[in-house]
This record gives C-alpha cells, sequence and structure tokens, in this order.
C-alpha cells in the first residue's frame, strides 16, 4: 500500500498545477513544500504577463493558487524533501522527519542553486549537513552554526539549541523574529568550509569560526542531492516533452527543468507532468 | 529470511573482524534512515550469503558513531576483514550498496 499515488516536492506554480490536475483525475496526491511565502514570487510587486490577470501582485496569485489547492482533495506538507529513494514498484520519500511511500514523484523545486560552497561537498556528511532533525542529534554538546538562507531557518537554531548544541545563526539579513535567547546571531553572506577528515572551520565573509557541524538551510536541495541517479545538465532536471525524467515514475515541471523562468510555462509543464504521471500510474 | 544483526560495543569488533560487514548508522529520529531500512532488508534478502547486514543505532551506541566519525545519518560503512573498504553518506539507490559489497 502506498501513502499517496503522487507527491509532488515544491508548492510553486509548477507544483500547484500538477497537484491540482492529479487531483481533477482523481489521483490522490500530496504537495511537499517550504512555506511560500518565502518564494521570491511571492515578493514580486507586479505580474504583468500572466493571461488573464494583468498587474496581479505575486503574493495575490500565490494566495489564489493555495486556496485553489485547498479546495482539492490535496494534502499540503509544510517540510522540506530531503531524499527520495526508488524502492520495488514506488519511491520513499522523506520530508522532515517523515517519510511517505508513492508510485510516482513530480518534482518542481523551482529554480535551484547550483553553486556550493567552497568546500561543502567535500565536508557534507563529515560537518556539514542540510538536515537539523536528522543529524542534529549527533552534535550534543558541540559547537554548530546554521547558515540561514530562508527565514524558517531560525526554527533550525533553535531546534539545535533544544538539543544542546551550541549555535550560531548566520543570515545575510536582519535577524527575524523567533530567535531563542541562547542562539547567538551573526550577519554573513559569503560562506567557506575547511578542516581535515573532518570540518573544522567555517569562514563567514573575512572571519574563521571553529565549528563541529553547520547546517544550510536553502530554498531547495539541488535535484541530483535529492535523486543521486537524476540526469541533470547545469543544474537543471533534464526532462522530454512529456516532463518525464530519465527515471521512470519520476517527473519535472516548472524553473528546475530550465529557462525561462515564467509561470505560464511553469504552470503548462505543472499540468503536462500531472497528466504524463496520471497516465503512468494507470499503466503500472 | 536473512537478519540484519543490531550492533553494539560490546559485539562490533568481533562482528566485522571476518568476512564483509556492511554497517547502517542509524537513529529512529532519522527519516532518510527509516526509508533506506527497506532498501538494506531487501538487498540482505539477495546478498545475504555475501556479506553480513548489520546496524548501529548512533543514540544507544554514541561512541561507535565517533569512532568512525558519523556525523550525518544514515551512513553506511562496508567492512572487510575488519578493515573500512567504502562508505556512503545519505540514502542511495540499492546498486549503490551493491557495489561496496561486491567491489
Amino acid at each position: 500500500m502506498f501513502d499517496y499515488d503522487i507527491v509532488v516536492v515544491g508548492g510553486g506554480p509548477a507544483g500547484i498545477s500538477a497537484a491540482i490536475n492529479l487531483a481533477a483525475k482523481g489521483k490522490s496526491a500530496a504537495i511537499c513544500s517550504n512555506n511560500y511565502a518565502e518564494s521570491a514570487l511571492y515578493k514580486a510587486k507586479r505580474v504583468d504577463n500572466y493571461p488573464g490577470l494583468p498587474g496581479i501582485s505575486g503574493a495575490q496569485l500565490l494566495d489564489g493558487m493555495a486556496r485553489q489547492v485547498q479546495s482539492f482533495d490535496v494534502k499540503t506538507i509544510r517540510s522540506q524533501v530531503l531524499s527520495v529513494a526508488e524502492i520495488g514498484d514506488g519511491f520513499y520519500i522523506s520530508a522532515g522527519s517523515e517519510v511517505f511511500s508513492v508510485k510516482a514523484v513530480i518534482l518542481a523545486t523551482g529554480v535551484v542553486q547550483t553553486a556550493f560552497y567552497p568546500g561543502e561537498t567535500q565536508y557534507l556528511g563529515r560537518g556539514v549537513s542540510y538536515c537539523a532533525t536528522c543529524d542534529g542529534m549527533l552534535y550534543r554538546g558541540r559547537k554548530t552554526a546554521v547558515i540561514g538562507l530562508r527565514n524558517d531557518a531560525v526554527e533550525e537554531a533553535n531546534q539545535l539549541l533544544e538539543i544542546g548544541c551550541e549555535v550560531v545563526l548566520i543570515m545575510p539579513n536582519d535577524p527575524p523574529e523567533g530567535i531563542k535567547p541562547g542562539v547567538e546571531f551573526l550577519r554573513g553572506r559569503k560562506f567557506a568550509f575547511s578542516g581535515d577528515e573532518v570540518l573544522r572551520t567555517l569562514t563567514v565573509d573575512d572571519e574563521n569560526i571553529p565549528v563541529d557541524g553547520v547546517f544550510i538551510v536553502r530554498a531547495s536541495v539541488a535535484p541530483d542531492l535529492l535523486m543521486p541517479e537524476l540526469s541533470v545538465k547545469d543544474g537543471y532536471i533534464v526532462v522530454n516533452e512529456k516532463m518525464e525524467t530519465n527515471i521512470a515514475g519520476v517527473f519535472a515541471a516548472g524553473d528546475c527543468t530550465g529557462r525561462p523562468y515564467q509561470i505560464s510555462k511553469a504552470s503548462g509543464q505543472g499540468q503536462v507532468a500531472a497528466f504524463s504521471a496520471a497516465s503512468y500510474i494507470e499503466r503500472k | 529470511m536473512a537478519q540484519i544483526v543490531n550492533l553494539t560495543q560490546k559485539t562490533f569488533d568481533e562482528t566485522i573482524k571476518t568476512g564483509t560487514v556492511l554497517v547502517d548508522f542509524w537513529a529512529d529520529w532519522c527519516g532518510p534512515c527509516r526509508m533506506l531500512a527497506p532498501v538494506l532488508d531487501e538487498l540482505s534478502e539477495k546478498l545475504g550469503d555475501k556479506a553480513v547486514f548489520a546496524k548501529v543505532n548512533v543514540d544507544e551506541e554514541r561512541e561507535l558513531a565517533q569512532r568512525f566519525g558519523v556525523s550525518s545519518i544514515p551512513t553506511v560503512i562496508v567492512f572487510k576483514n575488519g578493515v573500512k573498504k567504502a562508505d556512503a553518506i545519505g540514502v542511495k539507490p540499492a546498486r549503490a550498496y551493491e557495489q561496496m559489497i561486491t567491489d
């Protein structure tokens, strides 16, 4: 038994469009996404080229999409997907501390970061982590840093503090609300990692900070880290005209498949991905 | 059915001493670890005659986790005659673990 027919990873226009179309086709679907109010589109003052809604703001558009998806039987899971693994005739998806089994996956993760910080991949799993929920306990009583590229990085920092870690939260802008007393705050934009077999030092701008662990909280996890066997070119997921990837049962739509980064293109691709995914699970 | 052996500080060295042993460092609060468990179950069925499949709960066996520098879970390490031969951090496809055992 599967938890859902299909999970859509990402709650922007491509993901919402995919989920609505899946629900309309009678498939059980869930969306896993961060809070969409953190997205670049949400902050856009005007969108002038989306057909039928000239001058609408990004916030209005995304709020409308969120309401629309809620009117369908689609579960929204506010959690970042960390890993997708093929098992048997389906997939397992891990989001935060939850795990779901599904028949097919639609990746709509948005524009993905392509450049890693110097030393990041070298120390991944040797001091660098993307998941405080998973790895925080291994750093109890030790010195950790959280690089917060999303406002909800505060939650990760607070959680590490509660576990018993020493925590410094580093973000490019002013500290957001909700930081617990005990979490140190630092402003920083440039990061690099160094050490020996394990991570020892985080360089923030020009300052060296001795650390045991660093947790990076980004808008999305790079697609080939989500699924190591996924075919990716120049940081974009490779798809065909049916939005199929190189892995049967995995589809992708929207900005994560490449330019142009446009709402109409994303929602169109989301629909195609939904139709392809629906027919894939019907064929199985 | 091939069993996955739960290792502790007491049984670890004796278990990895001879042959090929795959050890999964995990914890029950880790989502990706729960995802990996069925992958390794399936693989242990297939390769149970080539390797011993074992696991270490890092919450209960912190010394073992520290000894092998485990700082991200799941981490899978393959030992051959007591010597670490390969490791993999995070959830990988079954093929990757299979290769670590057969290489």
